[in-house]
């Protein structure tokens, strides 16, 4: 086959948008909340769950979640996953694990880096606290919380977070 | 054929920018509304479905996170298009014509103002050898114009009285964003954006937020005083490429005229999703219009073009100007892709 008649079967599409991205009340509350090393989360008016972070909506209710209700940076592991296989542009040395993490006072997990602890270790129902950046590197972001570690605390039972995976 | 109608609609305001609200925060108050309105609990509507693009938020699966203002627990039948939302309710209507619903909630939603809407547009042409060209949407707009104005198919001053008069329907709807008396000469000394469009010729990047019930005829008939009736719908399409197209027609937009019969019976009037003033007149040619029959009275898309709202806001609005009393029988239209591609026709009825 002449060099002409090859098959083309890909081509480069570059393509590049700018955008001026408005988060929203709720989840600018939370990260104004974050320069201050607040955790803030919002609570339904219907069911009473806190949404952390907030998006402004209880996704069961849809109802709006108005009232803001502070939560700590002291949580529970939930479910987790060792992460052994590399992918493009993350650059934590392998292995490493990625928790979901309910944070006390909060009603739904989030799925946060853990380190410096053995991943072998890592269990359901373990407790943990969030790791801050310094105060000079704080900005209006959930990446304040650097990640997460191990508290040397007793495991809670999965009785008592099963209704939040 | 099952009997259909909408019974409840809800917009936002149209703004030129929502800052302070995220789409779900937008949606929130506007699903409530519809759903309020249309006196069928939330539990009790068999179907919903929405009409978005991630690419106005810039962000993957973003139409995923506005579930969460719908409530959807106990799980719910839920489905999206990658549309305006006119074809979300062309899907919901299906849905309710299959007989696995009696009743469904329709939305859609969009903060156009977060990118640049003519470039975000462009990555709906082909990927292979248009789209490298970066054709936006106003230029492509303007190629059509051109071709109008070789054909003798329409002149600058028409395209300036539509403006006009849009901008002027427009101040009796209090969710427009664009509207006021204006005078056409001081339109036409506008200097031209691209040449042949001026400023009063492009639909206002708008952002906002529509939503809307429908249900079949007894449960229509049972919530609503004045169900507005869907007595023809349909939706065609025209080759993907401008290239292949006499962009001074519109042949997919007659042929979902002639299906949904809007021939059939007078007119009292006509909402058409024209983003840009000259489409008025190829859609007018398209779809028969009379001069009886009255265009956009809500001021249409040149008021307010809310991307992915606007097609299900003519639907909206027809129906808004049926319960008000300004009608019997409207044609709804919407449409997508460049340069009228794709044309959605709703033919509704209050009698």
């Amino acid at each position: 086959m002449s060099e002409e008649q090859k098959t083309v079967k890909a081509i480069d599409g570059p393509t590049r948008l700018e955008y001026r991205y408005s988060p929203g009340r709720a989840s600018t509350r939370f990260l104004r909340g974050m320069e201050q090393k607040k955790i803030l989360g919002q609570k339904c008016v219907g069911c009473g769950r806190v949404y952390v972070p907030p998006r402004g909506a209880c996704a069961r209710c849809g109802l709006p979640t108005e009232e803001e209700v502070e939560v700590q940076d002291t949580g529970t592991i939930v479910t987790f996953t060792i992460v052994r296989v590399p992918s493009q542009n993350i650059e934590i040395e392998l292995p490493y694990c990625a928790a979901s993490i309910l944070l006390d006072g909060a009603d739904i997990p989030f799925t946060a880096l853990l380190r410096d602890v053995p991943v072998e270790t890592v269990r359901l129902g373990m407790r943990v606290q969030g790791v801050w950046k310094p105060d000079a590197e704080l900005g209006p972001s959930f990446d304040n919380i650097d990640h997460f570690t191990a508290l040397d605390e007793p495991d809670v039972p999965f009785e008592k977070f099963q209704e939040h995976l | 054929m099952r009997d259909v109608a909408i019974v409840s609609y809800a917009q936002t305001p149209y703004v030129a920018s929502e800052t302070k609200r995220n789409e779900v925060e937008m949606l929130m108050p506007v699903l409530s509304e519809a759903v309020d309105k249309s006196g069928i609990p939330r539990r009790e509507i068999g179907f919903t479905c929405s009409g978005s693009t991630d690419y106005l938020a810039g962000q993957s699966f973003s139409f995923v996170a506005a579930v969460d203002a719908i409530g959807a627990w106990p799980p719910i039948c839920e489905s999206h298009v990658e549309m305006d939302g006119a074809w979300a309710f062309y899907e919901a209507w299906i849905k309710i014509q299959c007989g696995e619903a009696d009743s469904a909630l329709v939305f859609s939603f969009g903060r156009a103002s977060m990118g640049d809407l003519p470039s975000v547009l462009t990555l709906q042409l082909d990927p292979y050898v248009l789209q490298p060209l970066h054709p936006d949407a106003i230029s492509l707009a303007a190629l059509q114009a051109r071709a109008l104005l070789d054909a003798g198919l329409g002149s600058e001053r028409e395209w300036a009285e539509v403006a006009a008069r849009c901008r002027r329907d427009a101040k009796d709807n209090p969710d427009a964003l664009v509207k006021g008396d204006v005078d056409v000469e001081a339109l036409l000394a506008e200097p031209n954006v691209v040449s042949p469009l001026r400023e009063h010729t492009l639909p206002p990047v708008t952002d906002g937020a529509a939503a809307m019930v429908i249900a079949a005829g007894d449960v229509a008939r049972k919530v609503c005083e004045k169900p507005v009736w869907v007595r023809g719908l349909d939706h065609r399409v025209d080759p993907h490429s401008p290239g292949l197209r006499d962009l001074t027609l519109a042949p997919s937009a007659k042929l979902a005229g002639e299906k949904a019969g809007a021939a059939s019976k007078p007119l009292d009037l006509a909402e058409l999703h024209t983003p840009f003033a000259p489409q008025e007149g190829i859609l007018r040619r398209a779809l028969a219009l009379g001069d009886d029959v009255r265009i956009n009275p809500s001021g249409g898309p040149l008021a307010a073009n809310p991307m992915m709202v606007a097609g299900l806001a003519r639907l909206g609005e027809a129906a808004r100007q049926l319960w008000t009393g300004k009608g019997e029988r409207a044609l709804a239209h919407a449409t997508q892709g460049p340069c009228l591609q794709q044309n959605l026709v709703c033919i509704l009825e209050v009698a």
